[in-house]
């Protein structure tokens, strides 16, 4: 299979997760992604680690991120490297960066100065919150911009205060939101044979995120999401049955679905809660609570049973052990082996596209910083 | 020109998946065309949230179907099977979200679709996988899938038991990952004039949001993810990464040396954490040490004291504060669309910028079938026999 962005150069000079997570998704689809990182630190990511785990001198986290990439070292501040890397701009596809605002105009290596050296680069810009207004400047960090998006009030109960998503979710999206708008730039440009300049910012990506919540509150006289007071309710728009449960044994969650015909199956008596279909909203809080009573006594297997013999779109709530013991878990090939060479390998996830039926495993590892510099200067004649 | 223009798109898809990622390639440019279901179209129009119905539909709906246009069938009778094979010769991606088996049985398959348009792009969204996996006839939901993924053990603090993101989050990674390979298929097309088949899962889409936890999950001896016992932000970051309570609101600060954060906040107790790996290892006893302190001071006074030393830190908006503030003005955010009777709404424009223009559109969504007349005398169709 020939994959789809095969042929594709693309030169990231990312930091942490947005960027370089674009970078990891265009590896996969077929681009050759080169990373061009600053002399002996790289990458700040190589140091960041999550519980201290480090794999040879990186932290596993960079392995995670930036998979299937080369490494090129260079100083952005020192004139030869600057002039090697203007060699390697005018013969590559992509370039993607996410300083803050200024920094590249500095360097010389803005969008405008960059189409002078290669009129038909696809350009790649990340922000935090865009590129003017006064924030502008502000740290692009995945806490905050989910603390000043509104998006903490959507999660856990009303009594949490505000609660953030446990996962760097502004980042994703917006690394997601990039490697759209770069293939979508790529399109354009074979059409058109110029440059294209794709910008993306943390914050209008996890406002992206709220689209259908945020058109709620724009048409409903900006009412603010009300979450409700019961634990293990799960969205602040939608009613009752909507949430997790207690059992004797863990957790089970309900989709939305007919809670009369659920209520009837589970033998929970909802009468004096239960008018009309607009009950499960005005009395969602209430409603969660009486079936929370029916569902501690008895373990997760027999309301799982019970529920989905009926057709009622239910399933268990899982940690990961449990989760990535499933036979679907396995049966979807979700994970793959990275060869490190030395005989070591690091177990990560693959890929979630399919194309033409084919998983688009890769056991390329994370570079050694600055481990491609011989071979690049070589094949792009760059010295 | 925007960059998908005069490529069309006939979406078979529902809820918000599949058409999420149509609406992208409808802001990037391109026609989409829905193919619903007669007399009742996408569920989705019916899906209500918080009860709000904005000219008979759901706001949901609007806000996912905006940029579009409607085309209504009964892909049961022959005849409009035929108009709808006739519309995917021109097209040139197909999208559907139906369970495994279903487009087998009327016939728009992948096999089916590429024999009679073989450059077609075909996508396709599962909940769980198909004929490979033992899950296929669950249904994809987006709670569902947060709850077997592990991904409701990463939010809220240890004694939250799960907590779900409050949105439909997985929804919307699928769709995301979906828009990706269409795309790139797309690219793959104009270059080789090749079609292709590009298939997700929500399952699949679930664990790569995850692929940071689940990696670390993976090489580190099956140990589970532990939140901190308050103001947990992320069950794998030290102290003070969190969200705290202040005087009068609320604070979130990220990474930061735990002395250097004491000495600007003027708060004794938290000098003595000099080891690096303390800011980890003894956690909630630092996060216990800040919430306490900040209490004790306004939001304002907090902000002042740490932005001026490059301390990353936020306050922490609702929408309504969010929306007064510049700093979102000035992303020009908030678009306002028509639909063909005149009824208008606010909605979200598109996150992506190309060659520095908004990507907005001022076309609503559709009604059912709005579209029906125009498409069969545009595409040369015969007439349905209900319209």
């Amino acid at each position: 299979m020939r994959r789809p962005l095969e042929g594709v150069l693309v030169l990231e000079f990312c930091q942490f997760l947005a960027g370089p997570s674009a970078g990891l998704r265009l590896a996969d689809l077929g681009a050759r992604v080169i990373k061009i990182e600053r002399p002996r630190t790289g990458d700040a990511c190589r140091q960041l680690s999550i519980k201290n785990l480090f794999v040879n001198d990186d932290s596993l986290l960079f392995h995670t991120i930036n998979r299937n990439k080369e490494s090129y070292a260079a100083d952005l501040k020192n004139a030869d490297d600057l002039v090697r890397l203007k060699k390697l701009i005018s013969k590559v596809d992509i370039m993607i960066h996410n300083f803050r605002p200024g920094v590249m105009e500095k360097i010389g290596l803005d969008y405008t100065s960059v189409q002078e050296i290669n009129s038909k680069i696809i350009y790649g810009v990340v922000t935090g919150y865009g590129n003017e207004g006064p924030w502008a400047n502000k740290p692009g960090q995945d806490l905050l911009v989910q603390s000043v998006s509104g998006l903490t009030y959507l999660s856990g109960s009303d009594i949490d205060g505000p609660v953030p998503f446990g996962l760097s979710v502004s980042d994703i999206m917006c690394g997601n939101h990039l490697a759209q708008g770069l293939i979508a730039a790529l399109i354009k440009r074979a059409k058109t044979n110029q440059s294209v300049l794709v910008e993306v910012s943390l914050l209008e990506s996890i406002l992206d995120v709220q689209f259908e919540v945020i058109t709620t509150y724009l048409n409903d006289g900006g009412k603010l999401p009300e979450r409700s007071a019961v634990k293990g309710s799960a969205h602040s728009y939608l009613s009752a049955p909507y949430g997790m449960y207690a059992t004797t044994n863990g957790h089970i969650a309900l989709a939305m679905g007919d809670l009369k015909l659920i209520c009837s199956i589970i033998d929970c008596d909802i009468t004096d809660l239960y008018t009309d279909a607009n009950s499960t909203f005005e009395n969602r809080d209430k409603l969660i609570l009486r079936l929370g009573e029916t569902f501690k006594h008895q373990n997760r297997e027999y309301w799982l049973g019970l529920l989905e013999s009926n057709g009622i779109w239910c399933a268990a709530v899982l940690n990961y052990r449990e989760a990535t013991n499933l036979d679907v878990y396995k049966s979807l090939k979700i994970e793959q082996q990275l060869n490190l060479g030395d005989g070591k390998h690091i177990k990560t996830t693959s890929s979630p596209l399919r194309m033409d039926g084919n998983k688009l495993y890769a056991d390329k590892p994370a570079p050694i910083l600055g481990h491609h510099n011989v071979g690049i200067n070589e094949e792009f004649e760059l010295n | 020109m925007r960059p998908l223009e005069d490529y069309l798109v006939i979406d078979f898809s529902q809820f918000l998946s599949g058409p999420s990622a149509s609406l992208r390639l409808a802001d990037m440019g391109a026609r989409v065309i829905k193919v619903e279901r007669l007399g009742v179209g996408d569920i989705c129009r019916t899906l209500y949230t918080s009860n709000l119905i904005m000219n008979g539909e759901s706001s949901v709906f609007h806000a996912i179907n905006r940029n579009k246009e409607s085309f209504e069938v009964d892909l049961k009778s022959e005849e409009d099977c035929e108009m709808v094979r006739e519309l995917l010769k021109k097209a040139d991606i197909m999208i559907h979200n139906f369970r495994p088996g279903v487009m087998e049985r009327l016939g728009f398959d992948y096999q089916s679709v590429s024999e009679i348009n073989s450059s077609i792009i075909y996508g396709e969204i599962s909940g769980f996988g198909n004929e490979e996996s033992v899950w296929r006839n669950k249904p994809g939901q987006d709670l569902l899938l947060q709850s077997v993924t592990g991904l409701t053990s990463l939010t809220g603090n240890a004694d939250s038991g799960p907590v779900a993101m409050g949105l439909s989050i997985i929804d919307m990674l699928t769709g995301a990952h979906l828009a990706q390979g269409l795309l790139a298929c797309l690219y793959r097309k104009a270059i080789t004039n090749e079609g292709g088949l590009v298939q997700v899962s929500m399952m699949e889409s679930a664990y790569d949001f995850q692929f940071e936890t689940i990696t670390t999950f993976m090489n580190d001896g099956g140990a589970l993810p532990e939140r901190s016992v308050k103001n947990n932000a992320n069950a794998y970051l030290g102290a003070p990464y969190g969200i705290y309570q202040t005087q009068n609101g609320y604070l979130a600060l990220a990474m930061g040396s735990i002395p250097v954060l004491g000495k600007l906040l003027e708060c004794e107790a938290m000098l003595k954490f000099t080891d690096i790996k303390e800011a980890y290892d003894k956690r909630d006893e630092i996060k216990a040490i800040i919430a306490e302190h900040l209490l004790t001071g306004t939001t304002e006074k907090w902000l002042s004291k740490l932005e001026p030393a490059d301390i990353w830190c936020a306050d922490v908006l609702n929408w309504e504060q969010l929306m007064a503030h510049d700093g979102f003005k000035v992303l020009n955010m908030i678009q306002e669309v028509e639909m063909l009777d005149g009824y208008k709404y606010e909605t979200t424009r598109c996150p992506v910028r190309i060659d520095g223009e908004l990507l907005t559109s001022s076309k609503g969504s559709p009604k059912l079938g709005q579209d029906n007349e125009k498409i069969i005398k545009e595409f040369n169709l015969k007439s349905i026999a209900s319209a």
